[in-house]
């Protein structure tokens, strides 16, 4: 991990040795961009780099590339996502080439929750490349200035290549080396799924070190904060591939009334803390999912502001 | 074989209405196999078309018959006698059927009585599931002899996908996650390592996507 990739701010941070802080932001329902900028602007300064989902939970939103390109506006870093639910590889170059032209330096590849969780459940689905090899894509336009047909492209998008790992989906045994796959295929950063169960991460982080696989690349640990015992619940049940203890919604349903929410940022506090000193975690994805005002005050009470220039 | 299930009833007759001689044809292939198409249902359809006639008040004459396949031309062919004496013609085979009927007799008034669902067979009795979507280039042995194309919601070649829960997909939790299946398959077959291999994206040229297919066999075409 020598030379830089990319040159984003993200990368530049990660190869620098901070630990890294990254927020996540969801385009509007609709072209609201005043309320975008609004969102965004309390991540401003506080994080390296601002997700911007694609469509998330299959629900349509202005486009992920669209809402990136405002943020870049505000001067804001955004992590561009990427799903494979919607493009096919066409579509995909394509956008991959026009990203990096309008100057976004970070992309996350993704499958993408499938349309039946969605707004549209009527639309039919693409799922041309997945995830991996979406990777794989990106990298090969980078790295070999190559197209996935093998034929050249003129300047290739030096992107920073994240992908997404889910520790706690089963089966378990396997989601180690899916993470080792990804790396494999090209990612140069990870943001895992919000975690919970700490148990199961610990153990998940130990195979990820013992088989080197954090010297290949940055994994950054998700982080959504709970609001309430009712969102606990929700992310429990009904998020496939979520992993809430119980022990987590108790201890918020013992916080008492109005104090659900400070309980679920201590909680959250308690994890970066832990996260700082982990093997093999190079930062924090923090989700704080309509909750981005919160952001400023949780990166000061974590310790993590003024965030290096680098 | 092919899955199919019976179009509701009611959209059965708001099809016919206006025809008063309808004839009804069953095929002896997949379509009688998963009890939707066979000589039985086409008698079940025809009754239930009297029925409701007598029911209305309406003069109604309709016709069963059942041919060996009507994916073949030469069976088709047995009805060319009979089919111009009719104004509808309710085919309950496959989605092939039909098309066969109405391409041998560009006249005859050829409706579809069934959903035609997907390729794949009975699991249990009355449970039917997919397991092949015709990708023309089959790559199962690869995945433990189970098809991730058909069978995982989102066509995954290097899944499973981070949706997947407790050995069910994402989609719902009457639906296995078939990379789980594939995962601990290949992990009791102790081949992990193959499937740690990257998949490369697949050419979609053999499936639909490369346009409506046609196989030519040339030693067989006389
Ligand atoms: S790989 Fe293709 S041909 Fe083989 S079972 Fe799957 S869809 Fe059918
Ligand atoms: S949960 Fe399993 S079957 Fe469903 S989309 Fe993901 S990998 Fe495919």
């Amino acid at each position: 991990m020598s030379e830089f990739k990319s040159g984003s701010n993200l990368e530049k941070i990660l190869k620098a040795g901070h630990f890294a802080f990254t927020g996540e932001c969801g385009p509007p329902q609709g072209a609201n961009v005043d309320h975008l900028k609004e969102k965004a602007g309390h991540l401003k300064g506080c994080v390296d780099a601002v997700n911007i989902t694609d469509n998330q939970t299959a629900v349509v939103r202005m486009s992920s590339w669209a809402a990136s390109l405002i943020l870049l506006d505000e001067g804001i870093e955004p992590n561009f996502q990427m799903v494979c639910r919607d493009r096919n590889r066409l579509a995909i170059q394509s956008d991959i080439l026009g990203v990096y032209a309008h100057g976004i330096r970070n992309m996350l590849c993704l499958s993408g929750d499938h349309q039946k969780f969605g707004n549209h459940p009527d639309a039919k689905n693409v799922f041309d490349i997945d995830s991996m090899q979406l990777i794989y894509t990106a990298k090969t336009m980078r790295d070999e200035g190559k197209f996935l047909n093998g034929q050249d492209l003129d300047v290739s998008p030096k992107l920073f290549i994240g992908a997404a790992s889910n520790p706690f989906a089963e089966p378990f045994e396997f989601r180690v080396h899916r993470l080792a796959k990804k790396i494999a295929a090209g990612a140069g950063f990870i943001q895992t799924q919000c975690i919970y169960n700490m148990d199961k991460f610990r153990e998940f982080m130990k195979r990820a070190v013992d088989m080197g696989l954090h010297e290949k690349c940055y994994i950054l640990a998700g982080v959504t904060p709970m609001k309430s015992v009712g969102m606990a619940r929700y992310m429990a049940k009904s998020v496939p591939g979520m992993d809430v203890p119980g022990s987590l919604i108790k201890r918020l349903q013992g916080a008492g009334k109005g104090k659900v929410a400070e309980e679920g940022i201590k909680f959250a506090l308690e994890q970066i803390e832990e996260f700082k000193e982990m093997e093999g975690i190079a930062g924090v994805h923090l989700m704080a999912i309509e909750w981005e005002h919160k952001v400023p005050e949780i990166a000061e009470r974590a310790g993590v502001l003024p965030r290096p220039t680098v | 074989m092919i899955v199919a299930e019976p179009k509701p009833i009611k959209e059965i007759l708001e099809m016919v209405k206006d025809f008063k001689k309808v004839l009804i044809i069953g095929c002896k292939g997949c379509v009688t196999v998963c009890n939707v198409g066979g000589s039985k249902e086409v008698g079940i359809l025809a009754s239930t078309l009297r029925i409701d006639a007598k029911k209305n008040g309406k003069k109604i004459e309709v016709e069963e018959h059942t041919l060996e396949r009507q994916c073949d031309p030469e069976y088709v062919d047995e009805i060319k006698d009979i089919i111009n004496d009719y104004e509808a013609v309710i085919s309950i085979a496959c989605g092939v059927g039909p098309q066969f009927l109405s391409e041998r007799f560009p006249s005859a008034r050829v409706f579809p009585g069934v959903n035609t669902k997907f390729m794949g067979g009975a699991t249990e009795h009355g449970i039917w599931s997919e397991r092949c979507a015709g990708c023309g280039q089959c790559v199962i042995h690869y995945f433990g002899g189970i098809c991730p194309i058909a069978r995982c919601s989102k066509s995954l070649l290097n899944g499973p996908c981070g949706g997947s829960d407790h050995g069910k997909c994402e989609i719902s939790k009457d639906v296995d996650c078939i990379w789980d299946i594939i995962v601990r398959k290949m992990m009791e077959q102790d081949r992990l390592d193959e499937l740690l291999e990257f998949k490369p994206p697949k050419s979609w040229t053999t499936a639909r996507d490369g346009g409506p297919r046609q196989l030519i066999r040339e030693e067989l075409v006389i």
